[in-house]
């Protein structure tokens, strides 16, 4: 049984600079897993690089066990691997609604995800479904990247930096929701600076530095010290 | 009462100018191209329109009918194998290549319907008139008016109300993000060409019923589209109707004056309003 994304060797660049070298990543299918580390660790590359926003080396990246690193992101998107990308990146001159309909473009046969599910999921966006979604506070923002990436009921769920910029309160709201998102059956990739809210829930952790995965494990094996070391590349006391 | 008439010949003018100009003020809101061969697309409908009426003898607005879904695909190949290739951060390969298919249009149309003006011919219509109280209307200029009116409402829906719309709009916004949605950019740019290209036929349609054309027509064209687009605001297709009302009524108003005058009335009316509102006179896009 192949695993549900798989990357094999992954190498990125943007120009001339390397900014993954050789990334092992897997995701099982219902599985939630964290990829955490620092500014320019290439967290956002890899997941740049799995969407198709960054066009790779077909057979770098697997999609149960099927080469699709030369894929363009539409064409991904359309095999059930939606991305949230950092920074929301909601359109400006559609409303709130719109934003989420235009998320259902690619979609592929039926699923759980509609507007009234995505409504029972964030009802603060169903009272302001008519307003423009950039007059939306950072976190109910969010809400719509969230609700627009679900709309296409992916397989797969993205999520790149989503608590970034947000209030600790606002981000536990936006969290619960990954329950109810995980009870359908989708696989979630989380990437996040905060290590406390990776461990939290994820099922297993990848930690990346400078373009390289430097630890990964279960939450519950990872060892504190390891995890700082794996993050910022020197052992805790090496920084006293 | 003869004031009165000028604006309103000058109103139904605009009618024709906003149609000259709603197909450029889409694409350019899309995408941000602008296209210098607009002009010469136009005329090319035209002629299109007129080979129509010619071989099958069909009624002009019947060979409209049949002349908008070639000039669509048309378009769809134009901006899907041509034009998707010039877009990017430089804005001026975009500019240099429509400039050089304006030319190879012009001469295209020169060897194949030599430099003759001709004329799409509407019997009738063309010399009827309605009478408002005192003030007399040509029909031509009214149904022209009434198209362009009808052409700015369905394109409105288009944009607002259909999920090509949504698509049209979010790709707009971001094109990058849009393909994260399962846009795909070239197809969607390759439609809203198409799009344009079905109001250059019906802006064509008029033209030559209305005027003399030849191949050399299109620039002239081109420079009231792109005036009746600068004056509305760009991203505005209500704007771009008034920008065309405006620049018909100076034109009107300047040939009442002295004949002479008609045509520098309306590029004065345009540079004051650049003079005075540069963005235009209802933006919406901000870049």
């Amino acid at each position: 049984m192949p695993s549900l994304i798989e990357t094999r060797g992954l190498t990125a660049f943007y120009g001339d600079f390397q900014a993954l070298f050789g990334v092992d990543i897997r995701l099982e299918p219902g599985e939630t897993i964290a990829v955490i580390g620092a500014n320019g660790a290439g967290k956002s590359t890899l997941m740049r690089s799995v969407s198709g926003l960054i066009v790779n080396r077909h057979e770098m990246i697997l999609h149960r066990g099927e080469p699709i690193g030369a894929l363009a992101a539409p064409d991904v998107m359309r095999r059930g691997i939606a991305l949230v990308p950092e920074g929301r990146k909601l359109f400006a001159s559609l409303t709130v609604e719109e934003n989420l309909k235009v998320g259902a473009c690619g979609r592929q046969g039926d699923g759980p995800w509609t507007l009234e599910t995505i409504y029972d999921l964030f009802p603060i966006l169903k009272e302001r479904r008519r307003n423009p979604a950039t007059a939306l506070s950072g976190g109910q923002q969010q809400m719509v990247a969230i609700g627009r990436a679900l709309m296409s009921n992916p397989q797969i769920l993205l999520c790149d930096e989503i608590s970034l910029g947000l209030a600790p309160v606002v981000i536990k709201d936006i969290y619960a929701a990954f329950s109810k998102i995980r009870a359908t059956g989708a696989a979630i990739v989380i990437v996040e600076q905060d290590i406390a809210q990776a461990l939290k829930v994820a099922d297993r952790v990848y930690c990346m530095m400078e373009g390289r995965i430097t630890l990964s494990g279960c939450p519950r094996d990872l060892d504190r010290a390891d995890i700082h070391a794996a993050y910022f590349g020197a052992e805790p006391h090496e920084l006293h | 009462m003869s004031f009165i008439d000028t604006l309103l010949q000058g109103i139904l003018l605009g009618g024709l100018y906003a149609l000259f100009a709603a197909g450029l003020s889409l694409v350019f809101g899309i995408m941000r191209l602008v296209n210098l061969a607009h002009g010469d697309l136009i005329v090319l409908a035209a002629f299109l329109i007129l080979l129509i009426v010619s071989t099958l003898g069909l009624d002009p607005f019947l060979a409209a009918v049949v002349a908008a879904p070639l000039m669509f695909g048309l378009g769809w190949l134009l901006q899907y194998y041509l034009l998707n290739r010039t877009l990017g951060k430089d804005i001026l390969p975009p500019l240099l290549v429509t400039f050089g298919l304006s030319i190879v249009i012009q001469n295209g149309l020169l060897e194949s319907f030599t430099a003759d003006s001709r004329r799409i011919s509407a019997n009738a219509m063309e010399t009827a008139s309605v009478d408002f109280g005192g003030i007399s209307a040509g029909v031509m200029p009214l149904v022209t008016f009434v198209s362009s009116v009808l052409v700015i409402v369905a394109l409105n829906q288009l944009i607002y109300r259909t999920s090509l719309g949504r698509a049209f709009r979010a790709t707009s916004d971001d094109v990058v993000t849009a393909t994260l949605m399962g846009i795909r950019p070239n197809s969607i740019f390759a439609i809203a060409t198409g799009t344009a290209m079905m109001i250059v036929t019906v802006a064509a349609l008029y033209l030559g019923m209305r005027a003399n054309f030849d191949p050399t027509a299109g620039p002239a064209r081109l420079i009231y589209a792109f005036e009746a687009v600068i004056i509305g605001g760009l991203g505005s297709l209500w704007g771009t109707l008034a920008g065309g009302i405006i620049l018909g009524v100076a034109q009107t108003v300047g040939a009442a004056i002295n004949p002479e005058w008609q045509i520098l009335a309306g590029h004065i009316a345009f540079l004051l309003v650049l003079l005075f509102r540069p963005r235009g006179l209802f933006p919406r896009a901000m870049d």
